[in-house]
């Protein structure tokens, strides 16, 4: 348990006979990002709010910090920080009061806690509003708030609960940023979103949960060369051209009325060199060459039995 | 398979749990400075009562001689205090429902922070804001002809009889505030604290009622402590009536507060 910030085994979960968590078995390492992909109705949010002691569970274990999280809550929750979905900032109070309240809650010596609201609302870009209420910011900026008070306590272990929903791209740039920040330091961050590029972005490990259980766990190249679909597009002017090289490149799938074929391969750079070396040898000439290397996209389609976008092609 | 939460509760915590509860004390304060409109309702609704009755109803209302030959209003203002407890609370419950509904709470449930400092804070902020709104109101109530007691032990008594019945309106209230889904939710407690007071003794004498409605109005807690607070407020005997009515008060105040706390502990929707 030294080295897993986050542990869980057989977690269940069920809300008035519906079965939200099936069995959830994982491991976080600390100081990693791990990203809990899936659909909206998921069970992301259960999990965070599990993990974060604000419900129970009905089996399993978990284990957050080294604490059970079902034992010694208040163990947990000295070492976790949570921003959830929606802000839980006090809208009455100003920015810089909304984290000089975390900074009393923490029992912050006077002196110490206002170095850190100071700092914290520099780094979070907020000085400036720091004396408005809470009400009057944008949705990037409340979101920014919330984060900024989690961080008031130096949590171990951040959960955040779809950081970025809702935020227009550039406010979504500076959330990763800021998130980056944080993995520097250490810290642990067990992240939830529904946009894969995010996880790909962020996450040292992904895993994709799909009705209450998890589907696939790995590093995001791990997930993709579990599922066929890359391929090189070539495209040519006529069929005469297109017979030429469906002879030469065996095992290719021709597309008649599009004039294009698709080979299987990675799309890397020998292949793409061994491919074009072998056409121009026999004097085919290629109009169009596309690369498609499968993304998280495909995984999550894949796996999660939503129509694929290959099927819908 | 049922996993026991909350089995264990660190031994620290005493002086944390106090420390927490004033923190949030001080939250509650700079709501309620700035939100003043909440707080000018509270006193306004009382105070506009006050003028209705005196004003309006007053002359047509009997309610037998007053001690020192006062008037109406003498008879009135230990309703219209209630009222203002009343108004005061209905308050916090749309505070508490505040919190609940905005998810500030749910934060305050993830840290390691006293678990009912936040729901303290709300209960101590109600009822000290209820206190300042009552002395108002008593202010006004005097420039329009009011004749209070002038011993200050009976006025200590007043002011511990309001304390203690805002304290337990005040944990009723966070209970409410905590079951309802919406602000909308709170409306029936709204409506119970300012309907009950005309269904007791606040604004005419029980004997004028129906027989059905005087033998609720005899029974129902509000109409102890009004008659309370009017024999302390009017010089008049009381001693029995007081020891009923703190007991009323003390009953609402820990009913109020196991509700409060049980709501609490349920899993957040």
């Amino acid at each position: 348990m030294t080295t897993s910030a986050i542990a869980l085994r057989g977690l269940r979960k069920s809300f008035g006979g519906k079965v939200v968590l099936d069995g959830i078995d994982l491991d976080v390492r600390e100081g990693t990002t791990f990203s809990l992909l899936g659909p909206n109705g998921a069970g992301k949010t259960t999990v965070v709010r599990i993990l974060s002691t604000l419900i129970g569970f009905d089996g399993g274990q978990a284990h957050v910090g080294g604490h059970d999280v079902a034992r010694e809550p208040d163990a947990v929750r000295a070492a976790i920080g949570v921003t959830g979905q929606f802000s839980a900032v006090d809208n009455l109070l100003t920015g810089a009061e909304n984290l000089i309240l975390m900074a009393d809650l923490h029992h912050l010596p006077r002196a110490e806690g206002r170095g850190r609201v100071a700092d914290l609302l520099d780094r979070f870009d907020l000085t400036e509003a720091a004396g408005r209420p809470a009400s009057t910011y944008s949705g990037g900026m409340r979101r920014r708030l919330d984060l900024a008070m989690t961080l008031v306590g130096d949590p171990r272990v951040i959960f955040l609960d779809e950081p970025t929903t809702g935020l227009d791209p550039r406010g979504r740039r500076l959330m990763w940023e800021i998130i980056r920040g944080l993995v520097a330091g250490g810290v642990t961050i067990f992240l939830t979103t529904q946009y894969l590029a995010e996880a790909d972005e962020l996450a040292d490990r992904i895993a994709l949960l799909d009705n209450g259980k998890l589907v696939a766990e790995g590093t995001a190249d791990e997930l993709r060369r579990g599922i066929p679909g890359g391929h090189m597009r070539l495209r040519f002017a006529d069929t005469a051209r297109l017979d030429a090289a469906a002879r030469v490149l065996g095992g290719a799938t021709r597309d008649d009325e599009a004039l294009t074929l698709q080979v299987p391969g990675d799309g890397g750079v020998p292949a793409l060199r061994t491919l074009l070396d072998r056409l121009e040898r026999n004097g085919i000439e290629v109009d169009e060459l596309s690369v498609h290397t499968p993304d998280l996209d495909d995984v999550f389609f894949a796996l999660t039995g939503s129509p694929t976008k290959e099927a819908a092609r | 398979m049922s996993v026991a939460r909350e089995t264990i509760r660190p031994a620290r915590r005493r002086g944390v749990v106090a420390s927490d509860a004033v923190t949030m004390l001080r939250r509650n304060a700079k709501h309620t400075l700035r939100n003043p409109g909440a707080v000018i309702m509270t006193i306004a609704m009382p105070v506009l009562l006050l003028l209705l009755f005196v004003g309006v109803f007053g002359g047509a209302l009997n309610v037998g001689p007053m001690p020192r030959g006062g008037g109406y209003i003498d008879y009135l203002v230990a309703g219209i205090l209630l009222m203002t407890v009343g108004y005061g609370s209905s308050t916090t419950a749309l505070a508490v429902n505040r919190d609940m509904t905005e998810g500030v709470i749910n934060r305050f449930r993830t840290m390691a922070i006293s678990r009912t400092a936040v729901l303290t804070g709300h209960v101590v902020g109600s009822t000290v804001r209820t206190l300042v709104g009552a002395g108002l109101v008593v202010g006004v109530a005097v420039l329009l002809g009011f004749h209070p007691t002038g011993d200050p032990v009976r006025w200590l008594a007043v002011a511990g009889l309001l304390a203690l019945l805002a304290f337990a309106l005040a944990w009723l209230a966070v209970a409410v505030g905590l079951l309802a889904r919406t602000a909308e939710g709170t409306s029936p407690f709204v409506l119970v604290v300012q309907v009950l007071p005309f269904l007791s003794s606040a604004f005419v004498s029980p004997d004028t009622m129906s027989p059905a409605v005087r033998w609720f109005a005899e029974h129902e807690p509000f109409t102890p402590v009004t008659d309370a607070l009017r024999g302390l407020l009017l010089d008049t005997p009381v001693e029995d009536g007081v020891v009923v009515a703190v007991a009323w008060c003390a009953g609402l105040a820990v009913a109020g507060y196991l509700w409060a706390r049980a709501l609490f502990r349920r899993d957040p929707r």
